[in-house]
């Protein structure tokens, strides 16, 4: 009987709706808006009782609250002479998203706003929120917050980077080596057919696995020699993508590109302690990446 | 004004640098670059000097500040 009624009631008010729905002045109006604005319910229209309705519930604390402890690393420029400190803060994790990424924007809502820390896409594919995660780099967004509430986290940005506020470090040094390694295609010739730089699946399966590449920098960042040697070494990240272009078979200028790594610097302070592949949030190998270029550069 | 180390050195030196790029400033605004550039050091005139780590963290952000200063497309400052 309700069922029936209330179809009845749907029914007329779609009707009543329809005309809304479907004039077509101006671009702009929102059909959706304006059929909302028609089911608002007029207050002559008698309330149904609550016997006949159902109860959203808040949903019942199933469990009792886990409550797990972060550190965070805090330092403001704004007070330049201060000293960075360790922050700490709990949060109950039936509240809270499973990643990293949501209890720190969970902290940076509900506790403390001044937190700051780069994020984007929240999914692993912009690579802005890498940091250090009890000790390992990772995207936050791709970390799971370990649900071992004994344990204490602690979020540190990514090692030995100049660090702009809280969590976020400067990649100006990143981008400049980025840049430096020419990262588009250079070629002098058209191309064959006048339309597209053609490739075969067999050269386009070369690139697999390096185009993958988010520049997170978070295989740089635990790599001891671009730690020491951070001005001249290009670091695991910016040499998978040299890498890339590198075996990419509609580049032409790939001797260029050997060349201008065929120094003591860009390329052999690489002594294979395979951080980077270890780290890698993407399940990448700038390990690998690196040793073709050695293989490469040494037949040259 | 006794021998100085290495790191008042690059102060001073990024004072310089942050001086001479005035004269790429046009004739009728560079007096208010020149004010920025005098309050911007004094601003932390107070940094005790053994403190390395904070002025050296200043330097950087001196130079950064110089660099995105330098642009010829900037051509006032007002504060």
């Amino acid at each position: 009987m309700a069922t029936t009624r209330a179809l009845a009631r749907l029914a007329t008010r779609r009707t009543a709706v329809r005309p809304a729905v479907f004039t077509r002045s101006f671009a702009s109006v929102d059909p959706i808006s304006k059929a909302a604005e028609a089911t608002v319910p007029d207050p002559a229209r008698k309330a149904i009782p609550k016997s006949r309705t159902s109860t959203v519930k808040d949903p019942e604390p199933a469990k009792a609250a886990k409550i797990k402890t972060f550190h965070i690393y805090r330092w403001n420029p704004d007070e330049p002479t201060s000293k960075p400190r360790m922050q700490t803060y709990t949060l109950d994790l039936n509240k809270t998203g499973p990643m990293m990424l949501d209890a720190l924007i969970r902290i940076k809502n509900e506790t403390d706003p001044t937190l700051t820390f780069r994020r984007s896409c929240r999914e692993g594919i912009c690579g802005s929120c890498a940091m250090n995660i009890d000790g390992v780099n990772t995207l936050a967004c791709l970390c799971r917050i370990p649900t071992d509430t004994a344990k204490e986290s602690r979020i540190y940005p990514l090692p030995h980077m100049f660090i702009v506020k809280d969590l976020v470090p400067d990649m100006t040094l990143f981008y400049k080596q980025y840049r430096s390694i020419k990262p588009y295609l250079q070629r002098a010739t058209p191309p064959p057919d006048g339309r597209e730089y053609r490739q075969s699946i067999a050269e386009r399966k070369k690139l697999d696995g390096l185009y993958e590449c988010i520049l997170c920098a978070c295989c740089s960042t635990s790599c001891p020699s671009y730690w020491w040697n951070q001005e001249e070494y290009l670091g695991p990240a910016v040499l998978l993508q040299s890498y890339r272009w590198i075996a990419d078979s509609r580049d032409e200028k790939k001797a260029e590109r050997q060349d201008a790594l065929n120094n003591s610097m860009s390329v052999y302070r690489c002594h294979t302690i395979l951080n980077c592949s270890r780290t890698c949030p993407k399940g990448l190998n700038p390990a690998l990446a690196i040793a073709e270029i050695k293989k490469s550069m040494s037949f040259m | 004004m006794g021998k100085l180390s290495g790191l008042q050195r690059a102060v001073l030196s990024l004072y310089r640098q942050c001086i001479r790029a005035l004269r790429d400033k046009p004739n009728d605004t560079r007096e208010n670059f020149r004010l920025f550039v005098r309050e911007e050091f004094r601003k932390h005139i107070n940094v005790d000097r053994k403190d390395f780590s904070t002025i050296e963290y200043l330097l950087r952000r001196g130079h950064r500040q110089l660099d995105i200063y330098q642009d010829p497309g900037i051509r006032n400052i007002l504060r």
